[in-house]
């Protein structure tokens, strides 16, 4: 009897230490936290936090740091507000053909990138190009190329005269050709970032798959659709889910093709409408942009989850 | 089926581009391999053995030569027309698929008035998955299952086509000793059972020896001999092969034919009426370490003094391994200088571990002969 408690309180030091260590290095761990977890919280959670308080505050102003009340007005004029409105609709547009095109483009590109032998880096470097180039540069020339002026009609138009149609005036005309251009570019921009990941994504499916894929019969196709697409069903999904959030988030590439008063060319995106009501002409209401803002953070994080579910339900592993 | 080799030849450039000389992975394979049997493909590291495989199930094409299937000239058939089944080393099993899919995923190919319905297909996979006995791993997933079970299932799905001919590329490397035990008995009963012509691709010589009806030993791109195991086990045609197969290694030492004897050191291994009229030469000597026999000698209660017998040679230690023991010992005239040499003996016998020296007697048909110059075999 007293042995087996001797042997009880002999197994209970080493425990007791044991918990006693983990619990110093959990202490340690949030310590190395610490000064992350600092400037998180100054910089990240407070101004969200204040953001939030904003857009309950009617008629807030920032330099007396007043207000008449709370409650839902200002989502309700930001809702009823026709630019922001217009800004909800450019920017549903730019997502839903800009996302699902540049990904299928970029993994087409990918796919003939994997498959040439000569050249290859060269090409890829080619293909790569863009992406360290600034954006306002590319909008520029952008501009330049699909901009009618009263001296010339502009590159893409003397294209368009070979084909006896236009000219149009892409960056002050019709709503059409307009927003045709903004997704041209935002495509342009964001395809060389997809091109490299499904490049790297293509080459790291294992040779011996298609091997075996080959002596089986299979074609060409069912190769792709049954072994290539869902091994890198992965990197798609997380080009698909960056995209959609880069896209809700667009505004730069906006202002380098259409300028800084994007409510007048009616090409404002909702970044762009909550940066007016900050800074532009119109502008000096924190209230309504932290309200459009928080606007645009549901839409986005609603999307995001969904994609996220939808990913998880098609995931291989 | 049987498959004929005439010439069959694959040369790559080299890989390192500024050697201009080719690799010779398969130089000139001219032979048979019979219908129904299992054949066993050993060599060194790239000594061209998976290239071999590729040239037949037509993943390569050939530099030079033929491959005929039975009377048909398969050369420049195309893999998918080939009708063969290949097992690679590392499974190839698609990860994002359950091991029903996997073992269907080739019936799933078939176009045309070839097509399966579903209940077909299921059928099909069943039946593939029984010989190899999976039947209850169907919805798993490769990742979800032990190495063995995956090589299984890489077999079913080899299988499912009923290919002319089975081809396995190192089925086992990946694979715990114990398992890699197992799995070769299993290849075995399931090449048994189907009947269908296999090759089998290995380095483990053992592995080779257990379970082929024919082996294969290749080296550099050559066939070197082509036999049932125990035949080319028990006379080598070179030094290469008889070095190659056998554990422990075989035991090669320096020495001479003189006078229609021959000789280690000063030691006469083989008398007049083994040698008889080969030409006075410098020779490699190989002896199998089950070809070492210990005299016994009663007078010294039991234990051998090593005393006796015709080799001399120093003793370095007694490896004791129940059934047998192991000699380990060292020789003047070992090809590389220091070689821990090895004889096993039976137990029985009572070797005094603290003298410096052994002796033994040499069973004459465990030892073989080879010539300096061109280590073909001699004798
Ligand atoms: N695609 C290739 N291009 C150039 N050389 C190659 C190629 N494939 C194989 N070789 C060379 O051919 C030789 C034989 O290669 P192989 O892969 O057939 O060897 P192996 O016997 O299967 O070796 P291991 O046991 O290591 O798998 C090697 O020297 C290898 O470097
Ligand atoms: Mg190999």
């Amino acid at each position: 009897m007293s042995m087996q408690q001797d042997t009880k309180i002999q197994s209970a030091k080493p425990k007791n230490s044991a918990k006693l260590l983990k619990r110093l290095n959990a202490f340690k761990a949030w310590l190395y936290l610490l000064p992350a977890l600092v400037f998180l919280g100054i910089f990240m959670v407070y101004p969200l936090i204040d953001v939030l308080v904003y857009s309950f505050e009617e008629g807030y102003n920032s330099a007396s740091q007043t207000s008449f009340g709370t409650g839902w007005f200002n989502y309700a004029y930001v809702l009823h507000d026709p630019y922001f409105l217009q800004a909800v609709k450019n920017t549903f547009i730019i997502v839903i053909i800009t996302v699902p095109l540049s990904t299928l483009l970029a993994l087409l590109i990918s796919l003939a990138l994997n498959s040439i032998k000569k050249l290859k880096e060269v090409f890829q470097t080619i293909f790569f190009l863009p992406y360290v180039t600034n954006t306002l540069a590319v909008g520029l020339v952008f501009m330049i190329m699909f901009k009618k002026t009263p001296y010339t009609d502009g590159l893409i138009n003397m294209i368009l005269a070979i084909f006896k149609t236009g000219p149009v005036d892409f960056i002050d005309g019709p709503y059409w050709a307009k927003m045709f251009v903004m997704c041209f570019y935002t495509i342009w921009v964001v395809l060389p970032f997809k091109v490299l990941i499904l490049t790297s994504a293509l080459a790291s499916v294992d040779e011996v798959y298609y091997k075996a894929a080959k002596i089986d019969g299979t074609s060409r196709f069912r190769m792709f659709t049954h072994i290539t697409l869902p091994m890198i069903s992965p990197m798609i999904f997380y080009l698909v889910i960056t995209g959609f959030i880069g896209a809700f988030k667009a505004y730069s590439d906006e202002v380098a093709i259409f300028g800084t008063n994007l409510n007048s060319a009616g090409m404002n995106t909702i970044v762009g409408y909550v940066y007016d009501m900050l800074y532009g002409d119109s502008g000096g209401y924190p209230s309504y942009a932290a309200a459009a803002a928080l606007i645009l953070f549901a839409i986005v994080f609603t999307i995001t989850v969904v994609n996220l579910l939808i990913s998880k339900k098609t995931s291989i592993r | 089926m049987k498959i004929r080799f005439d010439g069959l030849t694959k040369r790559f450039p080299n890989r390192n581009k500024k050697i201009k000389s080719e690799v010779v992975a398969v130089d000139h394979f001219t032979f048979e391999i019979p219908d129904g049997k299992l054949v066993g493909l050993l060599g060194p590291s790239g000594c061209g053995k998976s290239t071999a495989l590729n040239l037949i199930c037509g993943l390569e094409t050939p530099t030079e030569g033929k491959i005929f299937f039975d009377d048909d000239d398969v050369t420049d058939l195309p893999a998918e027309n080939r009708g063969v089944g290949m097992v690679f080393q590392s499974y190839a099993l698609y990860p994002h698929l359950t091991v029903k899919k996997n073992i269907m995923f080739p019936l799933q190919n078939l176009k045309g008035d070839q097509k399966l319905t579903k209940e077909q297909l299921e059928a099909k996979a069943l039946e593939a998955a029984k010989i190899v006995q999976i039947e209850e791993l169907m919805d798993r997933k490769p990742n979800e299952m032990s190495g063995g079970q995956q090589q299984r299932v890489a077999i079913a799905r080899a299988l499912v086509k009923m290919p002319r001919v089975l081809l396995l590329d190192e089925p086992l490397s990946n694979l715990d000793a114990r398992l890699r035990i197992q799995t070769r008995e299993e290849i075995k009963r399931i090449q048994n059972t189907t009947k269908i012509t296999t090759i089998f691709v290995t380095h483990d010589q053992e592995e080779a020896m257990s379970i082929s009806d024919l082996i294969v030993v290749m080296k550099d791109g050559a066939v070197h001999q082509i036999g049932k195991p125990q035949e080319v086990y028990d006379s080598p045609v070179n030094l290469f092969v008889a070095k190659f197969l056998g554990t422990p290694p075989i035991n090669v030492f320096t020495g001479r034919i003189k006078d229609g004897k021959l000789l280690i050191g000063e030691d006469t291994i083989l008398g007049k009426d083994c040698v008889k009229d080969t030409k006075d030469q410098e020779v490699f000597i190989g002896i199998r370490p089950e070809g070492f026999l210990l005299r016994e000698d009663k007078e010294k209660n039991g234990k051998l003094d090593g005393k006796n017998g015709v080799f001399h040679a120093d003793l370095l230690a007694i490896e004791v391994m129940g059934r047998d023991t192991s000699v380990v010992f060292s020789h003047s005239s070992s090809e590389i200088e220091g070689t821990r040499l090895r004889a096993i003996v039976s137990s029985d016998n009572q070797i005094d571990p603290e003298s410096k020296t052994v002796a033994f007697d040499v069973n004459p048909k465990k030892v073989f002969v080879f010539s300096k110059e061109t280590q073909e075999r001699l004798l």
